[in-house]
């Protein structure tokens, strides 16, 4: 039956070579932690993109219930995480998986710079996967400010400053940023609309190139 | 026409589409078909991945819902007395900018030079570092800088950090994610939205509360006792001080909003007896106890 579904659809759209591309690769044995545990430092990136379903799948429950203006939105966060079945666990996992994800990431990325993997031929695919390491820390700042309480503002305030005292570009930075003369209600518009919409965009985009080069080029092989 | 199926055309397509028509094998490579000890990722390794994924997965719930995250109070932009802290992989970033000669007059290489040239280095290392070599112990000048980087980074971390903490015993301050959370589990307060009953003003009859009025308390405390503006309200304050600390504090003040207020009400004609009452009636401001007797807690005064 699933056969003969997969049949029909193949035939009309011919899926099985882009299904080939995407899933059909070989595991050498030097990455394998069956044949040799330490090879357990080459699961990190897989961890790092598992993390980033769990942000993704989670942020797209917690949109349900949160509201971003300033009045409501920690009424909005308060409400999910004491009266909303399972809010609790939800924000939890999108909490503690923020952190997660940039402590897998920072494991990933030292394991492709102390095994030489972004030597020659692989030099842009590090250089994507900085960039999503710029757009994680992104995700973070940005993603901070949302829940509305105290910790949230006086951090972004702070950060802002900072972004603010850099020589000719802080003062657009700071109103790009801030959108207002303090931070305020445009504000945390702002830092939603980049946190749900504009940098997973450019996440998601990025993720896309970072596997394309991989599946292009295969692993990098054993030192 | 072009697109039946003719044998004889070289290339048949599906219809009139332009998807090819043509007998395909999907049967994937046999594991045997991988040299070495190599495998198919379908379905071989992606079995054990589950596996591993499963175990992780299982860790993470178990920290999600044994520590809930955080919240604190609604952002109040006029608190001046909050000590602001970043998420904890920033903290190396604003460490840095606390030394000397990364602050104030040079904080452009606190902001922007120090942190530019480390990412810079980090996004352009495959340019820097173009040796053939792989191995990090024959790279000796790209390993020790990443070494030195890693060292800096985790340093940083832990000095703001122990800052931070140190900054917080200092003042006195419990984060207030951690004192809403205690208030929380100790029923003082009612989180996710239910509004709190408004404390009402017990014995409104009492003399302290005349002497109330005539003091410089309602200046800031307003004469309903909740509060000018964003000022502490005093409903409820019972709960909080005896009558002791209470006298403490309109003789000496409290935290850095309030100076000690008793010389000025002296001057302006009240007496120590009628501040003595005024503690006292101030002491007696407590909110209900529990829901179901809120009669009972005023008949007892």
């Amino acid at each position: 039956m699933l056969k003969s579904v997969y049949n029909w659809i193949d035939e009309r759209l011919d899926i099985t070579p882009m299904w080939r591309d995407v899933a059909d690769h070989e595991v050498p044995e030097h990455v394998n932690p069956a044949h040799h545990f330490s090879a357990f430092v080459y699961c990190f990136g897989g961890l790092t993109f598992f993390i980033t379903v769990i942000q993704i799948l989670s942020g797209m429950f917690l949109t349900m219930y949160y509201v971003d203006d300033i009045v409501n939105a920690y009424k909005s966060v308060d409400y999910l995480q004491h009266q909303v079945a399972f809010g609790v666990i939800v924000r939890g996992m999108h909490h503690w998986g923020a952190s997660l994800v940039i402590v897998m990431m920072f494991l990933h990325t030292l394991r492709v710079f102390f095994t030489g993997s972004y030597k020659a031929p692989r030099e842009m695919n590090w250089v994507v996967g900085m960039s999503i390491f710029f757009v994680m820390l992104g995700l973070g700042f940005t993603g901070y400010l949302l829940p509305w309480d105290n910790k949230a503002y006086f951090a972004t305030q702070v950060g802002i400053q900072i972004a603010a005292s850099v020589p000719y570009l802080g003062q657009y930075i700071e109103t790009f940023l801030q959108g207002g003369e303090i931070v305020g209600a445009q504000t945390l518009t702002r830092f939603f609309a980049l946190h749900v919409f504009f940098l997973p965009g450019a996440l998601l985009a990025l993720l896309g190139g970072h596997f394309f080069m991989i599946r292009k080029q295969g692993i990098s092989g054993p030192l | 026409m072009a697109h039946d199926h003719n044998s004889k055309e070289k290339v048949v397509y599906v219809g009139d589409s332009r998807v090819k028509k043509y007998k395909k094998n999907n049967v994937p490579l046999d594991y045997s078909a991988y040299p070495g000890n190599s495998e198919a990722f379908i379905p071989n390794f992606l079995l054990k991945e589950w596996m591993v994924g499963s175990v992780f997965l299982v860790g993470f719930m178990i920290l999600t819902m044994s520590h809930p995250s955080p919240l604190g109070y609604p952002a109040d932009p006029t608190k001046t007395d909050f000590v602001p802290i970043p998420d904890w992989y920033f903290l190396f970033m604003y460490q840095l900018l606390k030394y000397p000669y990364t602050s104030d007059a040079y904080v452009v290489l606190g902001t922007l030079v120090l942190p530019g040239i480390l990412f810079g280095a980090l996004m352009l290392a495959p340019f820097l570092d173009t040796g053939k070599e792989r191995r990090w112990y024959k790279r000796p000048i790209a390993s020790s800088l990443m070494f030195l980087s890693l060292f800096a980074t985790i340093f940083l971390t832990m000095v703001s950090w122990q800052g931070y903490q140190h900054e917080l015993e200092e003042l006195n301050i419990i984060p207030e994610h951690l004192e809403r959370a205690e208030k929380i589990a100790a029923g003082l307060e009612e989180p996710g939205g239910k509004e709190a009953e408004p404390i009402a003003i017990v014995n409104k009859e009492s003399e302290g509360y005349e002497i109330y009025q005539k003091a410089s308390c309602v200046s800031c405390h307003a004469v309903d006792l909740n509060g000018v503006s964003s000022m502490p309200s005093l409903l409820g304050i019972g709960d909080k001080h005896s009558k002791e600390e209470i006298t403490d504090i309109i003789y000496n003040g409290f935290g850095s909003g309030m100076t000690g207020q008793a010389q000025a009400n002296l001057d302006a004609g009240l007496t120590e007896a009628d501040l003595d009452t005024l503690a006292g009636w101030l002491a007696e401001q407590k909110a209900p106890a529990g829901e179901e007797a809120p009669e009972e807690a005023t008949e007892s005064h």
